[in-house]
């Protein structure tokens, strides 16, 4: 059965997945909309760092990130002179490391959304008389509802399975920073295997759960982004 | 009310130039005519603010949208227009009534159209309100958008070849509607087009572009003839007369309608006497004689005077003529022409093999 320290490991797990998943909608909807929608020069650059979580093992993000937001590095640095001490081994931490690392997740889908849209809605739109961010709520935000959807859950359900940056920058603190993936370790290596299928079969059936759930959704959601 | 519409623009995207200086009149449709890449659209797109051009100047009924010089330039969704767009571009979340309520949420109440339904019943969709986008027919769709553009009561109504997508069928069964709504509403209508049917069927000014430059601009019969513009020359080139029913001969299944300047036969039209009508009548239909001919089955025969000539050197003259009040253009051969010595000034007589009513 799940003892204390795995239920907090779980509630500490959902609270740093749906934080991290609202940060990244906010931050991840104006750099997808902008991605979709720019010919700057900068789009090649941008979209390669967001994706670069997608290849990098989670340690080299987690051990860049460890130095930077440490005491020495330029954001920890930024952090105490702000007067929040150091970012690493504590909940904020971990909740911008989730940020970075599962925000290709967010973005992806919502650029994806975004450039389907295509020009015509948005010029529709003007011509009846509504401002761009009026057209943006009242437009494109109903229109992208499929890669929203895809967006968050995705979010979420990576952030709720990250475990090598986790580790590089939380630590290992119960309730703190101890995740679930981090606490099945802590499981195995103590060799309590029963406690560890517990927790792994949550996990799985989550991620399941959850990915069935999308998909369901997705196939019977009406095909939004053909215009007519 | 009826204030001219000033547009001139400048726009240079290397490959393509638009350049342009026009002044189109405040009420009626005026059609830009041109084949692709002619800079049509892209003018239509710089009258909505779609597009800027880096010179520009705009004026309609008397409100400046865009003037380089002075930096102003209002973006599209403060003009008051209203925009019908080659794909009906409904929005697909919305229902047929909240794709019309979309724009008129939007604007205060007392600028709205005063009479949604009758626009409503007048393009014959008042029975689609609950449906989405997807279970209409491409013309219903397209039906929709004119009415979404036009329930902003817009001080113009810009139509970028709103029939372009839509098949013969479709295509007569909104053609009506367009050239109604401008009887009734009153709101000048910019319609590009590169169909000569439209034009003939719609335009009362028409404006002829070729590689971003205006070739001609004017009223429509005058402009159809011109003969330094390549649709006198087009194998199809006709003539669009305003004439209204007068007389029916029932016994010989003929109309007789009267234009500025006389009288036509026509066959029998199932209009009331006093229907204004638009003839068409092909240059190639109209054959010339010095003499008022004594004896001839063609029952349309009309004194006239030709004012002008032209040769395309493969054996065709084009002879541009004035019938009472209104231009003429006739196709005949070249031999023709250089045996009868025609020259301008002549007065001849047109015998008109057919004509064809638009609406």
């Amino acid at each position: 059965m799940l003892n204390p320290a795995d239920l907090g490991a779980l509630l500490l797990t959902f609270k740093v997945a749906s934080i991290s998943t609202s940060l990244m909608l906010l931050l991840g909807t104006p750099l997808a909309w902008w991605l979709a929608r720019t010919g700057s020069a900068w789009k090649g650059i941008i979209n390669a760092v967001v994706a670069l979580p997608l290849v990098l093992p989670p340690t080299v993000l987690g051990f860049y990130l460890l130095v930077l937001m440490g005491p020495a590095g330029a954001i920890g640095k930024f952090t105490s002179w702000l007067g929040l001490g150091t970012l690493p081994f504590t909940f904020a931490g971990l909740v911008v490391a989730s940020v970075l690392y599962s925000m290709p997740f967010v973005v992806q889908p919502l650029q994806a959304a975004f450039t389907t849209i295509g020009e015509q809605p948005l010029e529709a739109a003007a011509t009846l008389r509504a401002s761009p961010l009026d057209t943006f709520f009242s437009v494109v935000v109903p229109l992208a509802k499929p890669g929203f959807l895809t967006a968050t859950i995705l979010g979420f359900a990576h952030t709720v399975g990250e475990f090598g940056v986790v580790l590089m920058v939380g630590g290992n603190i119960p309730d703190k920073t101890r995740v679930v993936s981090v606490q099945i370790y802590n499981h195995v290596e103590a060799l309590e295997y029963s406690e560890a299928h517990w927790l792994a079969g949550c996990l799985l059936l989550f991620s399941f759960t959850v990915l069935l759930a999308l998909y369901t959704v997705l196939k019977t959601h009406p095909v939004a982004h053909q215009l007519k | 009310m009826t204030q001219p519409i000033t547009a001139c623009f400048q726009l240079d995207y290397g490959v393509f130039q638009l350049a342009v200086d026009l002044c189109l009149p405040g009420s009626g449709i005026t059609v830009l005519f041109g084949n692709s890449g002619s800079g049509k659209t892209t003018l239509l797109r710089c009258i909505a603010g779609l597009q800027r051009a880096p010179q520009g100047f705009l004026e309609i009924s008397g409100s400046c949208w865009q003037d380089s010089e002075r930096g102003v330039f209002l973006p599209t969704h403060k003009r008051a227009l209203g925009y019908v767009f080659q794909e009906a571009n409904l929005f697909p979340h919305l229902t047929v009534a909240d794709n019309l309520q979309f724009g008129l949420k939007r604007i205060a109440k007392a600028s709205r159209v005063a009479d949604l339904q009758h626009i409503l019943e007048l393009l014959g969709i008042d029975h689609l309100l609950k449906r989405k986008p997807d279970c209409l027919s491409g013309g219903e769709r397209q039906r929709v958008a004119i009415a979404r553009a036009l329930a902003l009561n817009p001080e113009v109504l810009l139509m970028d070849e709103p029939l372009a997508s839509l098949d013969f069928k479709r295509k007569q069964e909104i053609l009506p509607f367009i050239s109604r709504l401008h009887q009734e509403l009153n709101i000048p209508v910019l319609y590009v087009t590169h169909s000569q049917q439209e034009v003939a069927q719609l335009a009362d000014t028409l404006v002829i572009l070729a590689d971003g430059r205006a070739l001609a601009s004017g009223p429509l019969s005058e402009t159809l003839s011109r003969l330094d513009v390549p649709l006198a020359q087009d194998r199809k080139a006709a003539t669009v007369w305003p004439v209204t029913v007068v007389e029916h001969e029932a016994g010989y299944h003929l109309t007789r309608v009267a234009f500025a300047g006389g009288a036509l036969s026509l066959p029998a039209v199932d209009a009331a006497i006093g229907t204004p009508l638009r003839m068409q009548i092909y240059a190639s239909d109209v054959s010339i004689a010095l003499e008022a001919p004594s004896a001839t089955s063609i029952l349309n025969v009309l004194p006239a005077t030709i004012t002008g000539l032209a040769d395309d050197r493969a054996g065709r003259s084009v002879v541009r003529l004035q019938v009472g009040n209104h231009a003429l253009l006739a196709h005949i051969t070249s031999k023709s022409a250089l045996l009868l010595s025609l020259q301008i000034g002549m007065a001849v007589y047109v015998q008109i093999k057919g004509t064809s009513i638009l609406n």
